[in-house]
């Protein structure tokens, strides 16, 4: 095998990823660490003008509070927070997203982000917590202000095209990362005083619809594989809520956004009968405790009362474009001028919607000769995924920042510094931390801004430089580079070199471990449907696949990156499948559903499912932790109001 | 297929060290055949049709053919993106043309100042972050019991 170039690089601050978090990480750390005279480098797989969630561009910031236009209060947000998550989420690291989104998005808008602006100047809000944006280059603009803030004062440095694999120990405490270059034979080793670990949740842990060509075409980009899980895990990080997987309803196929349409647009969604099932099951949603009843509905829920109508054969379920453009033009009816403009217009914004962030839902229109303001398009649920930052809650469980704690969530959520997992020196943002869902892009970013200062906080009152076994990292160099090895050594073995008994290509692997978690764990064939035998099923093949893994073979750089990637993947799905198993019940129907244990059990399990692998003895241990709040729930449930006509 | 090169078109961005679309592609994607000097799409079924490729080639010579899988053919999206703004041809399969102009920033290429020329008023110890509370458009920010 080629020889490879160890490269050590010594830094104060390690960020790794690329995306929202990590670009808010860096812009934050920059400023500290000039003021305290230290270092900081980011790493990122790919290059940070398009990478992570946000590369393609988005068409609206989810998250804006607006306190300047006292439009809302932190409370408020919390509140909706908890209640879409079904009463499972930390309060406290919403709270301090919340408090300090506005910021990021202010920043965003400086740096150069168009966001839609009413006659009066005021930001047009998609629905109460989301602004519209020209967003195109959302992620160009945000990776511009990163970069500037680390190469133009020299406190920083950047690598892109160095995959990760997994962190560095020094005994208790992260010590950074190590992996590699896709691009030229060379080992990296990162030393780091604190590691912020920012690379994304996972896509295609469970099977795609499709399955051909459009495979690619997941809602949440392909190249979110779970680095920051495995990272986090590897470490022996305490992990929560990683049964909350998120399933997005969106349109049919190419998975184009579905925000505008039901918020700005006010369309409904039929089934084949013209049914809208958010009024017809609107009894169902009694049996789900006191969430059935908040507003707006919780997602998951609103998710499952359109899988019923689906799984009785009421299916296609249609976002009925062509109504809501008509409705709202509706006004302007008389004066046939106005009305062609404003359906213009509306035509306009509607295909901005894809164009912005999901090109392949405009080519899907373009290519079925569909015009929105005259036909409907179809909706369906895609498949599960591992995402912190939507409606999905899965990540590593952290400290809350010490100031907004009462005296009893304190003694559970606050560990010395805000945003650090229970690894010393290890810090997580974005899609790497849990419980603390919509965040979105811009509260990732913020989140990111607010785990950098923290880290920072860390490394000065910790200035040690942790101190590495060479013997250790050579052994950890040889496990990385394994896959190059395999083929080398056995590719001569057949005269296929995707068929040879000696190893496994990292495409398969994924094969396989998606056909384990779609049929044993609840993905689409089995219609989101799983139970305890068919769980401990998924733990027993997993097993064999975690064995089959040492078999991995690459036979350049770009498939030595694909190993490693299913690797992460495979350990995202075990800390699923063991959470799933370990929460008896059904608390989230539109996510998946517990037919053994198929009602919700506020009683036993109105708790965090956190879980733990510990790298010394190599166990899983799963644990329940108190769901304690900061704020009192307010307003108070509303009384059921069960009048179905 | 997502991506394709149309090889007319491309030059492999000639004596550089790598072509632009292997520059940005955010899944790795962009190979260059160095013996025709020409770029293509190693895995196209890993492709997010995210268009980076598309807009950032120098000669035009990427385009996307829609998902096989499950997209009629004969539509086609392309992109032409300047400093502030993007225009889009859309053509439907039966032949009809859409075009739209959006912006894409509001301040020149390059340009973005990291403190966005808020002032940070909070040291290390503070819960305010760089910028704050400038940035957040309020006096302070959100503080328990005030």
């Amino acid at each position: 095998m080629a020889e490879f170039q160890t490269v050590v690089v010594e830094t104060d601050l390690l960020i790794v990823g690329g995306g929202m978090a990590a670009c808010g990480a860096a812009v934050e750390a920059a400023h500290w660490a000039i003021q305290n005279g230290l270092k900081v480098t980011l790493v990122d797989k790919a290059a940070i003008d398009r990478s992570g969630a946000v590369a393609m561009g988005l068409s609206a910031i989810n998250q804006y509070v607006g306190l300047k236009d006292g439009a809302n209060s932190i409370q408020n947000y919390v509140d909706y927070v908890r209640n879409d998550l079904m009463g499972v989420t930390r309060e406290d690291l919403v709270a301090n997203i919340a408090r300090h989104v506005d910021s990021s998005v202010h920043l965003f808008e400086k740096w150069g982000l168009p966001i839609w602006k009413d006659e009066k100047g005021a930001y047009v809000h998609e629905g109460r917590w989301q602004l519209m944006i020209n967003g195109e280059s959302y992620k160009v603009v945000v990776a511009e202000a990163a970069k500037n803030a680390l190469l133009q004062t020299g406190v920083g440095e950047i690598f892109e095209r160095v995959f990760i694999v997994g962190p560095l120990m020094d005994g208790e405490r992260c010590a950074g990362a190590v992996g590699f270059s896709v691009r030229e034979n060379k080992f990296f080793v990162f030393k780091s005083k604190a590691t912020l670990v920012a690379m994304g949740g996972a896509v295609h842990v469970f099977k795609p619809r499709s399955s051909g060509e459009g495979m690619g075409r997941a809602w949440y980009p392909p190249w979110n594989s779970g680095s920051s899980a495995y990272f986090t895990l590897k470490a022996g990080a305490e992990m929560t809520c990683q049964e909350v997987r998120f399933i997005p309803v969106r349109f049919k196929d190419a998975y184009g956004p579905v925000g505008a349409w039901f918020l700005l647009f006010k369309s409904r969604a039929t089934n084949a009968m013209g049914g809208n099932y958010m009024i017809e099951r609107k009894p169902e949603l009694e049996k789900w405790g006191p969430y059935g009843r908040v507003k707006p509905v919780p997602a998951n829920l609103r998710n499952y009362l359109g899988m019923l109508d689906v799984m009785e054969g009421k299916g296609p379920i249609s976002m009925r474009t062509e109504e809501a453009m008509q409705a709202i033009a509706e006004s302007l009816k008389d004066d046939p001028k106005a009305y062609k403009k404003k359906m213009k217009e509306l035509e306009s914004e509607a295909w901005e919607d894809f164009l912005d962030m999901t090109i392949s839902q405009a080519l899907l229109w373009a290519a079925t000769n569909l015009s929105p303001e005259e036909k409907s398009s179809e909706i369906a649920a895609a498949e599960p995924y591992f995402i912190g930052s939507h409606s999905g809650a899965s990540g590593a469980w952290i400290s809350g920042p010490e100031d907004l704690q009462t005296a009893e969530t304190k003694s559970q959520y606050f560990w010395g510094y805000a945003h650090m997992s229970t690894v010393k020196g290890l810090f997580c943002a974005g899609d790497a931390s849990g419980a603390s869902s919509h965040k979105f892009s811009s509260g990732s970013h913020a989140e990111g801004r607010i785990a950098a200062k923290a880290a920072i906080k860390f490394i000065v009152e910790n200035n040690q430089m942790p101190t590495l076994d060479p013997a250790a990292l050579e052994a950890l160099k040889a496990e990385i580079l394994q896959p190059l090895a395999t083929f080398e050594q056995f590719q001569g073995a057949t005269t296929d070199p995707e068929v040879n008994p000696h190893y496994i290509k990292p495409r398969m692997f994924m094969f396989r471990l998606q056909k384990i978690m779609d049929e044993y764990a609840g993905g689409i064939t089995a219609q989101f449907t799983t139970n305890e035998a068919l769980l401990k099923k998924a733990l027993e093949l997993l097993a064999y696949l975690k064995e089959d893994s040492e078999k991995l073979a690459a036979s350049n750089l770009h498939e030595l990156m694909r190993c490693w990637e299913n690797q992460h993947r495979m350990w995202q799905a075990e800390a699923h499948v063991r959470t799933v198993l370990f929460r008896e019940e059904t608390r989230w129907p539109g996510y998946y559903f517990r037919a053994d244990k198929p009602t919700i059990d506020e009683e036993k399990w109105h708790v965090f499912a956190n879980c733990r692998f510990d790298p010394k003895t190599n166990t899983w241990e799963t644990m329940a932790r108190p769901i304690l709040q900061v704020f009192a729930p307010q307003p108070k449930a509303p009384a059921p109001v069960l009048a179905h006509a | 297929m997502p991506s394709y090169v149309n090889p007319e078109k491309c030059d492999g961005c000639k004596a550089l060290d790598k072509t632009a679309c292997q520059h940005i592609c955010p899944n790795d994607l962009m190979a260059l055949d160095k013996d025709k000097m020409k770029a293509y799409n190693r895995d196209v079924s890993m492709c997010w049709e995210c268009y980076s490729c598309v807009k950032i080639c120098p000669t035009q010579a990427i385009e996307v053919r829609s998902y096989a899988d499950f997209v009629p053919l004969g539509a086609s999206a392309t992109p032409m993106r300047s400093t502030d703004t993007i225009l889009w041809t859309v053509k439907f399969r039966n032949g009809t043309i859409k075009r739209f102009k959006f912006p894409i920033r509001t301040t020149p290429e390059g340009k973005a100042v990291p403190d966005g020329g808020f002032e940070t008023k909070g040291g290390l110890d503070s819960p305010l972050l760089f910028t704050e509370p400038a940035s957040i458009g309020m006096d302070d920010v959100y503080r328990m019991n005030n």
